[in-house]
């Protein structure tokens, strides 16, 4: 198996680094009138999503084409799959074709760490059912960096982060709150205990169920979808009640602080978790997310993909950064 | 489930990364000899900036561009050196060629700064600066990003040292100092001169 994203405990502080200092790079390649380089020119990108999205595959495919890879695209709805092939059988297919890397979204937590150990490609993970999503959380922290100004290779110590709403089933939350502990923040869930998880055990964070106490205490304020397809018998009364609680509405904004930032991972249930006004203040960086986005699967493809054993050992990684000064010229 | 205070997580000290690569444990470059002093290199540069503005009859769409990481001080320098001859101000940029590099995927290439390309290059003088001038390939490889960001209507390469050992017909406009040496030596350039060496002893 060659190395791959599975979880950012996998990358581990250092790891998130890199990648975060590598999208600066790669942000400057967006904004040129050209933007793309031939860096991955003859590696194929195959993203193989077995549950819906936008924004990831088309970020994934947009950051691979501006590195000039190839991609395929694989939708679950229109393959062998609804024939009944297996998982392992589709994987072992696409990987027999020779592609270098595969991006696999799949509803089951685990699938992309079992096809990681069947495929050949380097196997990252753009959200595994309720247990990671470590793209989603590198651009989160990218992002943060970004808007708070901070500085290339600064962490986030003392950092206030507030995440709000459906902990339990989000992989979101559980990449974020491994990014941002590794990054020094101080993490906050708040959330009906309905939507915690049963255990909050090992987890580097506080928990709430009052909003409106944790407001004034916020430097950014991270608002999760209330995930109704994973929703499992009755765990919250009504939508009129969790807004009324957990959405974040014009009144409450005013108890943030003035420079907290507003994210959201998307897609948003505008009016639910967030309400439509709030969406659109300047101070809601939703929109930046997705622009990162690129940015950061952009660094995350060229270290995986580029630079031999960027993500695996630190041996091999300051070896090779050795070379590359020795080799300049 | 009441209110419970927040954990501060302890995160570890981060921002040293530049540091460990310049200097990786046993593996840091001596120097054997110094090959040009700290005034040297200052009057060498002097030189190539009235070289340049003697080429191009003055320094009207010029535009200097450093080569990351050891060329951009030197392209500061001599942006300098041709506004205080010249009287005019001219453009300043930075190229970082990692991901133009022919050698992607056979050994590790990390982008090490941020391109800065000032201007659209079209119809521009481009001068190339870096410090040496070794096998030519990034040199080549920055070739191939100016293109991205404009026709340019010349470009021109100033050095401060030719070591030699092209792969590539390459060659530079505007040269501080040729260098003979040997593949396995090491040249460094600072601001306090240019020093040939090698690697320690692997220390284990």
């Amino acid at each position: 198996m060659t190395e791959g994203l599975l979880t950012i405990e996998d990358l581990g502080a250092q790891g998130i680094q890199r990648v975060l200092e590598l999208a600066e790079a790669c942000e400057e390649i967006s904004e040129r009138p050209i933007p793309k380089v031939p860096t991955l020119r003859g590696k194929t990108v195959a993203t193989l999503f077995f549950e819906n999205s936008t924004r990831t595959r088309l970020s994934f495919e947009t950051a691979a084409k501006r590195l000039s890879a190839d991609t395929m695209t694989f939708t679950a709805a229109t393959s062998s799959v609804t024939k009944g092939e297996s998982l392992r059988d589709t994987v072992e297919t696409i990987d027999a074709m020779g592609v270098d890397a595969m991006v696999i979204r799949h509803p089951s937590s685990g699938a992309p760490a079992l096809v990681a150990k069947w495929v050949d490609a380097a196997v990252i993970n753009a959200g595994d059912g309720q247990h990671e999503h470590p793209t989603q959380a590198l651009l989160d922290c990218y992002t943060i960096r970004r808007a708070l100004g901070l500085a290339t290779g600064s962490d986030f110590a003392g950092l206030r982060v507030t995440i709000v709403g459906d902990v339990r089933h989000s992989r979101v939350a559980r990449s974020n709150v491994a990014a941002l502990a590794a990054l020094g923040a101080i993490v906050t869930l708040v959330a009906p205990r309905t939507l915690l998880p049963p255990s909050l055990e090992g987890w580097p964070v506080g928990a709430t169920s009052d909003l409106d106490e944790v407001l004034p205490e916020t430097d950014v304020c991270y608002l999760l979808r209330l995930q109704a397809e994973r929703m499992v018998g009755p765990l919250i009364p009504d939508l009129d009640e969790y807004t009324r609680r957990f959405g974040l509405n014009r009144e409450r904004v005013r108890r943030l602080p003035k420079e907290a930032l507003i994210l959201h991972p998307g897609p948003m249930n505008r009016g639910v978790e967030i309400d439509d006004d709030v969406a659109d203040l300047d101070r809601s960086v939703i929109v930046d997310q997705v622009r990162n986005g690129v940015a950061v699967r952009m660094a995350v493809l060229y270290l995986l993909l580029g630079v031999p054993g960027a993500l695996g050992s630190e041996r091999a990684f300051d070896e090779a950064a050795v070379m590359m000064g020795a080799e300049r010229g | 489930m009441g209110s419970v205070r927040p954990i501060r997580t302890e995160g570890p000290k981060l921002g040293e990364r530049d540091l460990e690569l310049a200097r990786p444990a046993g593996r840091a470059f001596v120097a054997k000899s110094t090959v040009m002093s700290a005034d040297d290199v200052r009057r060498a540069l002097r030189r190539i900036a009235h070289e340049i503005v003697e080429r191009n009859h003055g320094t009207d769409d010029l535009v200097v561009i450093g080569l990351a990481a050891g060329g951009t001080p030197l392209a500061a320098d001599i942006a300098k050196l041709l506004v205080e001859i010249d009287g005019r101000e001219v453009p300043l940029g930075s190229l970082d060629v990692s991901f133009y590099r022919d050698d992607i995927g056979t050994r590790s290439v990390l982008p090490n700064s941020v391109t800065k390309v000032p201007v659209d290059l079209t119809g521009k003088v481009v001068v190339l600066v870096d410090d040496v001038l070794f096998t030519g390939r990034t040199v080549r490889a920055a070739l191939d990003a100016l293109a991205d960001h404009g026709r340019a209507r010349a470009v021109q390469l100033a050095v401060m040292i030719d070591r030699g050992h092209r792969e590539l017909p390459i060659r530079p406009d505007f040269v501080g100092k040729n260098l003979p040496t040997r593949r396995d030596e090491l040249v460094m350039v600072t601001s306090d001169g240019v020093s040939l060496g090698g690697y320690a002893e692997e220390a284990s």
